[in-house]
């Protein structure tokens, strides 16, 4: 079967269609001198920013299909849907008729492409809108040419231009090739269609690749046939750091169906994405590629982390969090109104290491010759590989392609390109050969660029009115800036900016500070990233307040939100904000409230529950959106938890795909259920304890909440800029739940995971 | 050698008989419809049908099915409309997809064993398939709606 080759070439093929064609004047919009000079923000801030050129991205056919080259890369958030959507309904045309193929990777010409940061809708309403609107101008022109009519008279209808006086219609198809030698409208001649036009935006539509995925004929990244492909596998240093000592690869060999052994080189610092070295194992399929790694006999040298100790580890943060460290956020004087405080209140909170573990493991084909790479893979970045290849085998970055097929799941891991550089290195050494290189599940657990480990720790005084009037919070955590700078020991302005520094709270007085942490392990982008612990500790540490001034939990957070206000990020010491312009997204505590409101309502807070089940309740912004979460848990007479319903309520601004929303906020509760109960990569001797999905635990069906309820708000704000929606369900979950155990049984949980942790205690 | 059928179409295999059948489908056959996901039974991803039986292909070795029936989401049904597929698409249960060809081939198993399973069974019979995006919920009611009960 060579099915893939054929689907990429297609993808390739469909930028010289239709619309495409050279004929194309291009309209270039220059900035003005002021304007480069600007900081960018946005899609424009992102490296490679933004195109809107229809020419790029759309061609229609002679029979009328309309085909979109999607530059975000589909991991199940519904993006191909999304795009589909927006471009459908833009354009006038049939939904159904709206095909959509994914880009090769290729920043230069298709602007920015890494999806990453819940931004691709946020980013691309727009430009998506002004690509379809300039095509459909186009028609128009076309259609209005045709028929000797002023262009303002003719309108597009369902895959057709009809002009309403004369009763004609010309169907897209006819006009493609016409439309496509018309110049490109400029931007500020471009007519947006009425929002209240939408015919698909804003409606549920179905996922555009369902038949494929419901029959097994969706492509994923690990899906990938090459024609004469060989496979492989790496056996990589168990500890982060170390690198081969000998080996001898004498039994592998005899293994039937290995084909070559070759070792690749431990990374240079920095770090960043590289392999991680060791020695690869290449075979006629992945079972004997498996098999033959399991003969190796490799000595390792573990390096300067073979003692990271997870136990040791939290001891070092813990001490860290007791003493203080960097100032990174300062508002009035918060050791004299602690020490003035009525009361005091301290608490301690741990999130350990977490692996993304798509169930689609890292896999990638490569080929490798002296003309250039391909590379067929399912990765978030494709970007990343074209630099990486370009510089490992010094070929001009035009000869490296990234087919980018599906992704089956992301979660930040496939942010890394490690594993396709590893499958162009054994392409590289099989002299060109295509080779598949396969994480398997073990690999993956061993070798992820892991979710961060932290502590907590928050501090906070009230006056005798139960009034908070002094905040600190010292977060210690070792920072994914370490790839990029060896020996890097503070968190990163992005990281400190996920719900730490950009803080709400109406308290006066109030500091964070980031104590040293350094990194034994790779750390990396885990979905909604630093935002969990700080959620966690802050939404629990809110609830405990509450809980010490016998307060109602949804009460005292809503006070210490305070009243609805617009917050500079500035005001916050926020250097971040997601990249986004303050202007356009201050924080505005109104939303954070409006959510808090309706989650509350809708779950039916305050109503009365038999014994043993309890109400908890948590809420954040991030990704310039925002999530409240109530949940209601019962816990059983041997400390069992189940989780009955979860309520939560989402303000990402205007809303494209309702079901793609809901369906994103379903997952974020049960990835979110799955952290808090389950989740755990820890450390001994240098190497992960947990293997597998035996050790690894996720939430399985039977432990996830019975029912999960959506409450969109603002859903038609389009005047508004949009929130990011893939990653802020996730952040409230966590704490939410464990708000929930302490109503149901009066333990407070301030470490992850839950586990057991309630047995023999109720 | 092993003899045995893939949706119907025999297959003779001569290599080594410790090759999964999981990997014999993918990697051999090139059917890659069937998914790894972690190779030792704790994940469903690569659930197939062995005789109309829902079984793990990462743990079946292709030198002990001799004889035997293997039935794949590509041979599930010949146009695609199963109910438990159809019902997965009424829902937009997918997000990213990948587990849920493991999933559907569990829950066809499940429903032809048990047409009406109650909340416990479809439980029972489903935790074995693990979805990293979450789809649960909407695997329950499409399960509840292809037995005919939602």
């Amino acid at each position: 079967m060579t099915r893939t080759p054929e689907i990429t070439n297609v993808a390739r093929r469909s930028v010289l269609l239709g619309l495409a064609a050279g004929s194309f004047v291009l309209s270039v919009r220059l900035s003005s001198p002021a304007q480069a000079q600007e900081k960018k923000f946005g899609g424009e801030g992102m490296p490679g920013g933004i195109k809107d050129d229809p020419k790029l991205f759309l061609s229609i056919a002679d029979d009328g299909t309309v085909t979109l080259l999607c530059i975000r890369a589909e991991m199940g958030q519904g993006i191909r849907t999304g795009f589909q959507t927006v471009i459908a309904d833009e354009l006038g045309a049939d939904l159904g008729r709206v095909k959509v193929l994914q880009a090769p990777g290729n920043q230069t010409k298709f602007g920015n492409m890494d999806t990453d940061g819940s931004r691709s809708m946020r980013h691309h309403f727009m430009p998506l809108r002004r690509i379809a609107a300039a095509t459909r101008q186009m028609l128009a022109e076309e259609a209005a040419a045709k028929w000797g009519v002023p262009v303002t008279e003719v309108k597009a209808d369902n895959h057709g231009m009809v002009h309403g006086p004369s009763n004609r219609r010309l169907e897209f198809g006819a006009l493609a090739k016409g439309a496509a030698a018309r110049p490109v409208p400029p931007a500020d001649k471009l007519v947006l269609k009425p929002v209240s036009e939408f015919r698909y935006i804003g409606k549920d539509v179905p996922l555009i690749d369902n038949m494929d995925i419901t029959t097994g004929k969706a492509a994923f990244g690990i899906d990938a046939r090459v024609d004469g492909m060989a496979y492989a596998v790496v056996a990589r240093p168990p500890v982060f750091g170390g690198k081969v000592k000998s080996f001898d690869a004498a039994k592998t060999m005899k293994v039937p169906g290995v084909l070559k052994v070759i070792t690749i080189d431990p990374p240079t610092p920095p770090v960043v994405f590289q392999p991680l070295g060791g020695v690869a194992v290449i075979a006629e399929n992945t079972f004997a590629a498996i098999k033959g790694r399991s003969q190796l006999e490799i000595q390792w040298d573990d390096g300067p982390n073979a003692s990271y100790d997870s136990v040791q580890y939290r001891k070092t943060l813990e001490e860290a969090a007791s003493k203080p460290g960097q100032v990174v956020r300062n508002n009035g004087d918060v050791d004299k109104a602690l020490a003035g405080a009525a009361k005091r209140l301290t608490a301690e909170y741990y999130v350990p290491h977490l692996a993304q573990s798509p169930m689609e493991p890292p896999s990638a084909t490569a080929r490798v010759t002296p003309e250039g790479c391909e590379v067929w893979v399912s990765i978030q970045n494709a970007e990343a590989i074209r630099t990486d290849l370009s510089k490992r085998f010094n070929v001009p970055i035009d000869k490296v392609t990234v087919n980018n097929l599906l992704l089956g799941g992301g979660f930040g891991r496939k942010s890394k390109p490690d594993f396709a550089s590893e499958a162009a290195i054994c392409s590289h050494a099989m002299g060109g050969r295509p080779v598949k290189l396969t994480f398997t599940r073990e690999d993956d657990l061993q070798h992820s660029f892991f979710h961060t480990v932290s502590v907590e720790r928050v501090e906070a005084g009230v006056d005798a009115n139960g009034k908070a009037v002094a905040w600190l919070h010292r977060t210690v955590a070792p920072t994914i800036g370490a790839l990029f700078v060896p020996g890097a020991n503070h968190e990163m302005p992005l990281e400190l900016a996920m719900g730490a520094v950009d803080n709400p709270f109406d308290i006066p007085n109030f500091r964070v500070e980031n104590p040293e942490a350094s990194a034994h392990t790779r750390v990396g982008w885990f979905r909604s990233v630093s935002n969990i612990p700080h959620a966690f500790a802050i939404q629990s540490f809110a609830a405990e307040l509450a809980a010490s001034l016998g307060k109602d939990p949804k009460d005292y957070l809503l006070e210490l939100i305070g009243p609805a206000r617009l917050i500079d990020a500035s005001a916050m010491s926020d250097a971040w904000l997601y990249g986004e312009d303050p202007k356009r997204y201050p924080f505005d505590t109104g939303r954070l409230r409006a959510v808090v409101e309706r989650a509350a309502s809708e779950a039916g807070w305050g109503r009365k529950l038999p014994a043993g089940r309890g109400l908890g309740i948590a809420a954040h912004r991030s990704f310039v959106s925002y999530t409240a979460v109530v949940t209601e848990v019962a816990v059983g007479p041997k400390g069992e938890i189940t989780i009955p319903r979860v309520d939560i309520a989402f303000d990402c601004g205007a809303v494209v795909s309702p079901d793609r929303v809901r369906s994103q906020l379903e997952g974020a509760c049960v990835q979110g259920v799955s952290l808090a109960m389950l989740g755990e990569i820890s450390f001994k001797n240098g190497r992960t304890v947990q293997t597998n999905f035996d050790g690894y635990e996720l939430t399985r069906i039977d432990g996830a909440p019975t029912e999960i309820r959506t409450h969109l708000v603002n859903t038609t704000a389009f005047d508004k800029p949009l929130g990011g929606v893939g990653e802020p369900g996730v952040p409230p979950v966590a704490p939410a739940l464990a708000n929930a155990i302490f109503a149901a049984s009066g333990k407070r949980i301030r470490s992850l995971p839950i586990r057991d942790q309630l047995a023999g205690k109720v | 050698m092993s003899k045995f059928t893939v949706n119907g179409k025999a297959q003779d295999f001569t290599g080594d008989p410790e090759t999964p059948l999981l990997w014999y489908l993918r990697d051999v056959v090139g059917m890659t419809g069937t998914k790894f996901g972690c190779g030792r039974a704790l994940c469903g991803a690569c659930t197939v049908h062995l005789d109309g039986t829902a079984v793990r292909s990462c743990q079946v070795q292709v030198g002990d099915i001799d004889g035997q029936a293997v039935v794949t989401i590509e041979g599930l049904s010949p146009d695609g409309n199963h109910p438990v597929q159809k019902a997965w698409r009424d829902l937009n249960v997918a997000q990213c997809g990948y587990c849920q060809v493991g999933q559907i081939m569990q829950a066809a198993s499940l429903l032809k064993d048990t047409p009406k399973p109650t909340d416990q069974q479809i439980l029972d019979a489903m935790s074995g398939n693990l979805c990293r995006c979450g789809t649960y919920p909407r695997i329950r009611a499409a399960i509840k709606r292809a037995s005919g009960a939602a």
